[in-house]
């Protein structure tokens, strides 16, 4: 059995892994990323759209390029990459992490490091994790599997398709399909309003005049061998209006509905996680309840741009780094994070007194104008924030400069509270 | 007088775009948070025009596609056109990325790029 041993190892080699490995390898620790797929760069090489990088890199490139740039960033660093290698097990051992990792080239390698950096990423939520009724036919699959099909393997799934779930991979395969002829009936949501961001909703669907059903639920999926129909109904105080449903014929029913992060190894070691996010709860440096290892990008919460996991990932790294240098902090006090009114949830879970933090946070509610609040316990106020357009599909960002939380006792906390001011137009 | 309304797709922010028509064919735009979003709107209404991305088939068995992209927005109307003629295309590997497939597409002066390159198969 090999041995190896590294400063840092990071589990996952996509965007998040990327941009955080380029930051530790830049600060001379030596760096290993170790992913189960043969080339880095995760689902970005698979998301061959435009729209990505308008914050990271001032401007518009498609998910290979995002990719591409990131690891030029980290191969220059002097990262080294384990592909094709899959962490079967993690243990905490205190000061040293213990990786035990497979590869079909080299067998069972143990590597330890001194701190890990969690970037697995999210799997898809499926037809399963759902109970839709039905048959059990082919031509069932998930949107992100049919784009790897149609944008790597190059394979067709079907010739005639409804979408189930408005997510943003769902929309953009929505359009994809159209440009490989392949005719869409249409996108099924169960909520009141789209889970997508609104620019995929105009170019994916309004340029192709694709029908959005919301608040419609799937009443079952037909056919003998392959799918042949679909049955929708609206939804009626939470149940189907059955005397309304209606069958679309169609041979592909692709799920939008989510993302699960891939947290086995982050529990199987004795990481907390948040029920709120399905991601570790971290504290105010993005470190998990287990000293030396760090959470970043969608393993941590789902975030709706990659932009955001880069910058989340390098700010995670930054600590990471410390902490490798500098030693485990002396046990320092942080103050508690809380998503109160209208606010599903806040990342980090804690803030370092007098540390510039960011936060990241999703709203419960849809709303056209809005105010976010970051109160002290007694109701201090030390943020005030203006926003437009608050829809749950959008993540909300909010930067608490070091000097609000400074003079806080250590036994403040900091509730973030959403105050809608005019309701939205669905 | 006749009012369109518009999703912006230049950012993530999706500005909602509300363009009055006069009777003499001008427009007036609001809802936009910047001035990208004006000039969207305005195109919109005389010469709509979208990035195309897609994939083109590669002469390899590792590779069987790659990525590609037009370098600016293509008239909405010659979409189609161009997806036939990517599809129909036979990309011989070695390839980089940023290396132009399609040069001025029908006189548009709008570029198709790789955005993946691939070495040569193994033996």
């Amino acid at each position: 059995m090999k041995t190896e041993n590294a400063d840092i190892a990071v589990i996952g080699a996509g965007a998040a892994g990327l941009s955080a490995s380029a930051v530790c390898a830049r600060a001379g620790l030596r760096t290993l990323v170790i992913d189960r797929e043969e080339t880095p760069g995760g689902v970005l090489l698979q998301c061959i759209h435009n729209g990505f990088g308008l914050h990271y890199f001032h401007e518009e490139l498609t998910g290979p390029e995002y990719a591409e740039r990131l690891l030029e960033k980290a191969r220059s660093a002097g990262v080294e990459f384990r592909m094709e290698s899959a962490v079967m097990k993690l243990c905490d051992l205190g000061n040293e992490k213990e990786l035990t990792v497979y590869s079909g080239a080299d067998g069972v390698t143990v590597i330890r490091a001194k701190a890990v950096i969690l970037a697995m990423g999210c799997r898809e939520r499926s037809r399963g994790n759902l109970a839709i009724p039905g048959d059990r036919v082919a031509g069932v699959i998930t949107a992100g599997l049919a784009q790897r099909f149609l944008n790597i393997d190059g394979f067709l799934p079907g010739s005639s398709a409804v979408i189930v779930g408005s997510g943003d991979i769902g929309l953009i395969m929505a359009r994809r399909l159209t440009w490989c002829g392949i005719q869409v009936k249409a996108v099924v949501e169960i909520l009141p309003y789209p889970s997508g961001l609104s620019r995929n909703i105009a170019q994916c669907l309004d340029d192709f005049h694709i029908p959005l059903r919301l608040s419609t639920t799937v009443t079952g999926i037909h056919g003998r061998d392959r799918v042949e129909s679909i049955g929708i109904a609206p939804l009626v105080n939470g149940e189907p209006d059955l005397s309304r449903e209606e069958i679309i014929p169609c041979d592909t029913v692709l799920f939008s509905v989510g993302l699960i992060p891939e947290n086995e190894l982050s529990r199987q070691c004795g990481v907390e996680i948040n029920p709120s996010t399905n991601g570790a709860y971290v504290d105010g440096s993005l470190m998990t309840g287990v000293p030396g290892i760090f959470a970043c990008g969608n393993v941590l919460h789902v975030h709706d741009l990659v932009d955001f996991v880069s910058e989340e990932a390098e700010n995670c790294a930054a600590n990471a780094v410390g902490y490798v240098k500098n030693g485990p902090p002396t046990m320092e006090k942080q103050l508690r994070t809380i998503a109160a009114d209208n606010l599903s949830y806040v990342v980090p879970n804690a803030c370092r007194r007098g540390v510039p933090t960011r936060f990241y946070m999703r709203p419960k509610v849809l709303c056209r104008r809005a105010e976010l609040l970051v109160k002290k316990g007694d109701g201090t106020v030390l943020l005030r924030k203006k926003l437009q357009y608050v829809k749950p599909a959008e993540m909300i960002t909010a930067d608490l400069p070091a000097e609000s939380t400074a003079g806080c006792p250590d036994t403040a906390e900091l509730r973030f509270e959403l105050r809608p001011e005019e309701e939205a137009k669905v | 007088m006749k009012k369109h309304t518009r999703i912006c797709i230049v950012c993530p922010a999706g500005c909602h775009l509300e363009i009055l028509e006069d009777d003499h064919g001008e427009f007036t735009v609001s809802g936009n948070t910047c001035p990208r979003g004006k000039t969207y709107a305005l195109n919109e209404m005389r010469d709509p025009r979208r990035v195309v991305t897609a994939v083109v088939p590669v002469n390899s068995g590792k590779t069987p596609y790659l990525p590609v992209k037009t370098d600016a927005p293509l008239p909405v109307p010659l979409i189609g056109r161009l997806l036939k003629k990517l599809y129909s295309m036979r990309l011989a590997l070695p390839a980089k990325a940023g290396m132009v497939l399609i040069r001025d597409f029908e006189g548009t002066s709008v570029n198709v790029v790789l955005t993946r390159g691939a070495e040569e198969q193994e033996r």
